[in-house]
């Protein structure tokens, strides 16, 4: 009877890093541009998909895979609005991973641009998980407080554009907008920052904008 | 929290090194955590304890080492371990920092008994 030591130095998200890399390529190749929606629940991510269906309609075409613990009532939101759309629901599970979002891919249509991944809302587990997605959303609504990116900084660092919303509730609630923005760049300098109110349209331009860029950034890199 | 499910996959790569190595029992394994990975150390090991009961690692320790944020700076080419979550380089305050470690879920090393 030995005792042995091995090295081994295995990454344990190995598997949905591969997954995810498939899926980053499939889209690329399809031209979609893909962005994943991290937050906590009720911050506004489905009211937000709703606001850029509106916004988008006739001009570019979207489609949207929802994450939920359970139910079918964000997919059905998302419906209401014309826009083709998949319900995961995890049922329980705290996150989406690369493989659920394979499943469903060979589902949605060719003839997509913007392909928006609604994470279950949390905003711890989901940041570990890479989708494919080409861009990460981080979304922190005016009544969670604007002291969130520092108690939450892994969301932020794996964010590429921090959305601050419900903006028309500012009057009514304690939250420096400056303050939120300063903390989360503070954690990854290169993050953009749009403060937007779906409900009221406001900031929906400066949002839609980078959208239609990214996605013309994407389609050049392609050939 | 998915620290079950990461659980999951150190014991997949526990049972495949055993098996490779003729191995009859493990005796323990080192799993790196960033400290940015988004796992609780608390609940890896409770997780662990819970799924280890009757597989073949159901005497072996688990050894947590936690990995801080270490950023690596293109601007002065310094690299530098960060306590808070002000990600700048401490030499020269550049922000364009690299997180080189501090992220990572890494099963490191295995003890077996042959």
């Amino acid at each position: 009877m030995t005792t042995k030591t091995i090295t081994v130095v295995r990454d344990l998200l190995a598997t949905n890093k591969q997954a995810a890399a498939a899926i980053r390529e499939e889209l690329r190749g399809r031209g979609i541009l893909c962005v994943n929606l991290l937050s906590s629940p009720g911050s506004g991510k489905t009211t937000l998909l709703e606001a850029l269906a509106e916004r988008f309609r006739g001009r570019l075409r979207m489609a949207v895979i929802e994450g939920d613990i359970e139910t079918e009532r964000d997919a059905e939101r998302i419906r209401a609005k014309g826009v083709p759309a998949w319900q995961i629901t995890t049922g329980g599970a705290c996150h989406l991973e690369a493989r659920m979002i394979g499943k469903v891919l060979g589902d949605v249509p060719a003839a997509i641009d913007l392909l928006f991944i609604e994470n279950v809302g949390n905003l711890v587990c989901p940041a570990s998980y890479d989708l494919g997605e080409s861009l990460r959303f981080v979304l922190l609504s005016t009544p969670e407080g604007d002291d969130k990116p520092a108690k939450y900084p892994q969301a932020f660092l794996s964010a590429d554009a921090l959305i601050v919303t419900k903006a028309d509730l500012l009057p009514y609630v304690p939250f420096d907008p400056a303050r939120a923005a300063a903390e989360a760049l503070s954690i990854k300098p290169s993050l953009k920052v749009f403060t937007v109110s779906a409900v009221r349209g406001a900031g929906l331009d400066g949002l839609a904008g980078f959208l239609v860029e990214s996605l013309e950034r994407l389609r050049s890199g392609r050939a | 929290m998915h620290e079950l499910s990461l659980v999951a996959s150190v014991f997949e790569v526990l049972e495949e090194e055993a098996r490779k190595h003729g191995a009859r029992r493990v005796l323990a394994v080192v799993v790196r955590v960033g400290v940015m990975s988004g796992v609780v150390p608390d609940l890896l090991e409770s997780a662990f304890e819970t799924y280890k009961k009757g597989t073949i690692a159901e005497a072996a320790r688990l050894e947590i080492v936690s990995v801080p944020v270490k950023l690596r700076c293109p601007d002065c080419g310094g690299e530098a371990v960060r306590e808070d979550t002000d990600f700048s380089c401490a030499a020269c305050g550049s922000r364009r920092v690299e997180i080189v470690e501090g992220r990572e879920i890494v099963v490191e090393r295995i003890e077996l008994e042959t």
